[in-house]
């Protein structure tokens, strides 16, 4: 019975597209570094045996060309060789089907750049600050900024004339920049908040309360120059989606029968939220980029800052691990929005309904 | 002509036009009337603005003024380039699609969805970091321009798909044009106001992505952009240094530029947009 729910349907029906783009995102996450010049087999490659001679280090490529399966391995565990002792390269069909079933056990690699260490311990170090940063941002931005959209829209006015231009003026500022004015005049120059970093130095990430303290005063400028960018751009979709809904017929009428204003507000709220909601999905993407060049200028301890510090030192593992991995975020972020919408709009349920 | 009247009518348009217009003709007129120089040392690092030198130096003792003017052409090229480039291949995809329908409208919006999920920046870092020789401009303008098509391709597969089942078209189906005569001839006109505007926001996106490679380390290897100048200040510590000029005019010109078109877009919106008309 509930099997056959039309919003179940939608939900299952998501679920099996996103499966499908994750695929497609694994692939691409391989094979688009491996297009260029640089890419990570040369890399990997170019450092066995160029100046590394001492033992240990010759032990640690060859560890690394084997981990990847970069090159082709003899049944002994031992790396093949041609005549003039260089390893042999494995196609990238294998090197593919290796990497797939390495992410897909959860393990990305180990990092070039912070040797003995796991990407996915990187990884799930970084994870917190990023979702600490981005989640609330991100939400509680989408809100207050569809209801200051929709009282700019319905009061017009002062509050209208006011709003509209600071909205269009915060979402038009990059994300990077509006973080660089933040910490230059905020961190550096008042001194108000510390400028870079997620916590004070003398601490370690730990559930104390002086930890806890320290990464809220930290907390302060990268969470403002997130949040803002995102209310003003809300703001202003909201606000052209409720002046639209205000022309509709349904308001019109509303308003001639006379039904409390604020209960029209209601009607023409939820009416603009859904199209609002749908597209805060597609801008999530774009949301989650500018925010982590935001953690690289304050220097927070997050995945941006993960991928800025492994694109300086070529650590391929690293890289393509944290990719990956925002890509993963923002995908569950799209569906858990597709599930939601799948519970508010009737329109769903209706049109499973009628094509049956 | 009626379009326009009103147009100018409007105050945000107005606004845009003319920031737009200045910064393009700063760009334009700047290496005529002063003298751009990105090679050469002119001073100390971080020199403060002063008579001969208005806003100062860079970290490398290179004179502001050039860098911003230089920067300025780059960031402009590329967001025309990247511009065009992802609004002629949204506008292809998102025409075929919606005036095909059926199994190959089905197969574009499933793989421009697809993209459109995956975020733009992730394959954008992913693309350059794996090209360590020439990644020049012109190319990083191209990458921006196939990655970021995507919502193009969807905003005119809707208006497309909406126009597809009009009696003209279905005129020239019976007259025997071809697909491609249909598309551009008899629906792509009603769309052109559409497409202008979103050529206007994809030049804009084609900015900021350009910026944000370059924060990121991997901005173009010939030419000095807007972002580059922006992420050899906070490299090189122009902001704990308190040398505000090696940024803060950058920054200006950035969000100048994306304002800009921002209000010249949702201004225009508001003219073709009916129902937003007030």
């Amino acid at each position: 019975m509930l099997k056959n729910h039309p919003t179940i349907q939608h939900i299952v029906g998501r679920a099996g597209w996103y499966l499908v783009t994750f695929f497609v995102a694994i692939t691409i996450n391989f094979f688009l570094p491996r297009l260029g010049d640089a890419n990570p087999v040369d890399t990997i490659m170019a450092n066995v045996g160029a100046g590394l001679d001492s033992a240990s280090a010759r032990e640690k490529e060859e560890a690394y060309l084997k981990e990847f399966g970069l090159v082709e391995v003899d049944a002994g565990g031992k790396i093949t060789r041609d005549a003039q002792g260089k390893p042999v390269r494995s196609s990238l069909a294998s090197q593919f089907i290796n990497y797939l079933s390495m992410s897909l056990r959860g393990d990305l690699g180990g990092s070039i750049l912070q040797h003995p260490k796991r990407v996915s311990e990187i990884i799930k170090a970084a994870l917190p600050w990023t979702l600490a940063l981005q989640l609330p941002t991100i939400v509680f931005g989408w809100l207050l900024g569809n209801v200051l959209g929709a009282l700019a829209a319905y009061k017009r006015g002062v509050f209208d004339k006011v709003m509209y231009p600071l909205a269009l003026l915060a979402s038009a500022i990059p994300a990077f920049c509006f973080g660089m004015l933040l910490v230059y005049v905020l961190g550096i120059r008042l001194e108000w908040f510390p400028a870079v970093g997620g916590y004070d130095d003398g601490l370690t990430p730990e559930m104390s309360w002086a930890f806890f303290q320290s990464a809220s005063y930290y907390y302060v400028l990268p969470f403002l120059s997130v949040f803002l960018i995102v209310v003003g751009g809300q703001a202003i979709g909201m606000r052209s989606m409720c002046i639209y809904e205000l022309g509709t017929d349904y308001v019109k009428y509303a308003k001639l029968l006379g039904i409390d204003e604020s209960k029209i507000v209601f009607y023409m709220f939820r009416n603009a939220m859904l199209p609002q909601l749908t597209g805060l999905a597609l801008a999530l993407g774009t949301m989650v980029g500018g925010a982590l060049i935001t953690e690289m200028i304050f220097s927070y301890p997050g995945l941006g800052m993960a991928v800025l510090t492994a694109i300086q030192g070529n650590d391929y593992p690293l890289i393509t691990g944290s990719t990956l991995l925002v890509t993963v975020c923002v995908l569950l972020a799209n569906f858990s929005v597709d599930v939601m919408v799948g519970f508010l709009d009737p329109r769903i349920a209706a049109a499973r309904q009628t094509s049956k | 002509m009626k379009l326009l009247k009103s147009l100018l009518k409007s105050p945000f348009f107005v606004l845009g036009l003319s920031l737009l217009v200045l910064t393009v003709l700063l760009a334009v007129l700047g290496p005529l009337l002063l003298r751009v120089d990105v090679n050469t040392r002119v001073g100390l690092a971080y020199m403060p603005p002063s008579s001969s030198h208005w806003l100062g130096t860079d970290h490398l003792g290179m004179d502001m003024i050039s860098l911003l003017i230089a920067g300025l052409r780059s960031s402009l090229y590329v967001g025309f380039l990247a511009g065009s480039v992802a609004t002629v291949l949204g506008t292809l995809v998102g025409l075929y699609g919606g005036y095909k329908g059926g199994l190959i409208d089905d197969v574009l919006t499933v793989g421009t969805n697809l993209f459109l999920v995956i975020p733009s920046l992730i394959v954008l870092i992913l693309l350059s970091a794996s090209i360590e020789n020439g990644r020049s401009l012109s190319l990083i303008a191209l990458i921006i321009g196939c990655t970021t098509w995507t919502w193009s391709a969807r905003a005119v597969r809707a208006q497309a798909s909406s126009l597809r089942n009009r009696d003209h078209v279905a005129l020239a189906r019976i007259n025997g044009y071809g697909t491609f005569g249909i598309v551009l001839l008899q629906i792509m006109p009603y769309l052109l106001s559409y497409i202008f505007m979103v050529f206007i926001l994809q030049m804009a996106t084609g900015i900021l992505s350009e910026a944000s490679l370059s924060m990121l380390g991997l901005g173009p290897y010939d030419s000095v952009s807007l972002g580059k100048i922006l992420n050899e200040a906070k490299t090189n510590e122009a902001l704990t240094d308190g040398a505000w000029w090696a940024f803060a005019p950058a920054m200006v010109l950035i969000t100048v530029i994306v304002f800009a078109l921002y209000i010249i877009n949702t201004s225009l919106e508001g003219v073709f947009n009916p129902r937003l008309r007030k």
